[in-house]
């Protein structure tokens, strides 16, 4: 596993994609992790309040041990978790072998849009990272 | 797997606390959090089960002060020593960038030292990593005790039992009297911090710890 270097260009776009798909649709914040624990980059206001250094390295930790689950029962992978809580919710996607997205929102938006978003970003930043992989 | 951001001109490193049960990886951290200023260091984090064994991993980040023009970050991980928590381990050491290899002097530790040696050998491989190709550091602990009536290990018998091969540096330590902590920290950052800034060219071989955070209180 190489070692991830992000430049302005990139880092500015992948926020304005999480924006445009995430916060602007109601979600309270959105965190893009390496699987070490690294954090990439971190949206919405909400993000300001959380340790979201704790967060991410629990949640690279938790993909992990999903993963190893996952094998032990005989699936490939989990490739998403979602947890739900009586006011706030967290889903976590995996994007290719090395990336997190953590998003985290109310019950205000409603989980089928959040998850066609993911989805649909998912994709998105999959593409820029595999750009940026070969482009250098 | 380092993360370096150009954008805001940070590295971000991982260096894990590797060792047997009991040995004090998580006393390390404990005073490491303590003696640093809150500026410097970020929350602890500690995933332990009833008693005060490690569970999951302890993760401390702290803030290293500038190299080169990098802001560098750095997050001080533990593993839980236990035995049958090897596949937890492996978790823990994946984007490993450096290592701190703890050893117990306790005598009747000698064997799982070893044991906790050569499971890191083999958690390493299944990330394609050698343990020599990494930074890492030893730390023998608990060396209080050796005044004490328990037998202990002498240096010498832990360097041959663990160090032949690796030949890296040693320290000594008491880490619940913050004792070689702060050395032992030191010597792994800078050669972390070294060996990720050399594999991406960045142009630091001149690296110079003047990082005052360091210094003991
Ligand atoms: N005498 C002495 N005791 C120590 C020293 N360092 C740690 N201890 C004690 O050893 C015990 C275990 O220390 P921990 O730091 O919890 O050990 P650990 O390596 O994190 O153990 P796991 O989480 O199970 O892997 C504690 O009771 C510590 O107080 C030392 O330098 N000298
Ligand atoms: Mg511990």
């Amino acid at each position: 596993m190489g070692d991830l270097i992000l430049n302005t260009p990139i880092l500015e776009q992948t926020k304005s994609e999480i924006d445009s798909a995430l916060i602007d649709a109601g979600v309270t914040a959105v965190l893009l992790i390496d699987s070490a624990g690294n954090i990439i980059a971190s949206c919405g206001d909400r993000s300001q309040e959380i340790d979201t250094t704790a967060l991410a390295a629990l949640a690279a930790a938790n993909f992990g041990a999903t993963s190893q689950i996952a094998k032990l029962i005989g699936e490939e992978d989990f490739s998403l978790l979602f947890h739900k809580g009586k006011k706030e919710n967290i889903h976590f996607a995996r994007i290719g072998n090395d990336l997190i997205l953590i998003t985290i929102f109310n019950d205000e938006v409603s989980l089928g849009l959040v998850r066609l978003r993911i989805s649909q970003l998912s994709e998105t930043i999959k593409k820029l990272f595999e750009e940026k992989e070969s482009g250098s | 797997m380092a993360l370096i951001d150009l954008s805001k001109r940070e590295i971000h490193c991982k260096i894990v606390y590797y060792g047997p049960g009991r040995c004090g990886k998580t006393t390390n951290l404990l005073y490491i959090y303590n003696a640093m200023q809150s500026n410097v260091r970020g929350k602890l984090l500690t995933i332990e089960t009833k008693g005060d064994r490690t569970l999951f991993f302890d993760l401390l980040p702290i803030h290293l002060g500038k190299v080169q023009g990098f802001n560098i970050r750095i997050q001080l991980y533990t593993v839980p020593g236990q035995t049958i928590y090897e596949a937890t381990r492996r978790l823990v050491l994946k984007g490993v960038d450096g290592l701190v290899f703890v050893a117990d002097s306790l005598r009747v530790r000698r064997a799982k030292n070893i044991e906790s040696m050569e499971d890191l050998k083999k958690n390493l491989r299944t990330y394609n990593l050698d343990i020599k190709d990494l930074p890492i550091v030893l730390q023998y602990n608990k060396r209080d005790l050796v005044k004490s009536p328990i037998p202990t290990l002498s240096v010498e018998e832990l360097n041959q039992d663990l160090n032949q091969e690796l030949k890296t540096v040693a320290f000594e330590a008491c880490a619940t009297q913050g004792i070689g902590v702060f050395e032992t920290l030191k010597e792994i950052s800078k050669r972390t911090i070294k060996y990720v800034t050399a594999k991406n060219l960045l142009g630091a071989s001149r690296i110079s710890m003047k990082s005052n955070h360091m210094a003991r209180p």
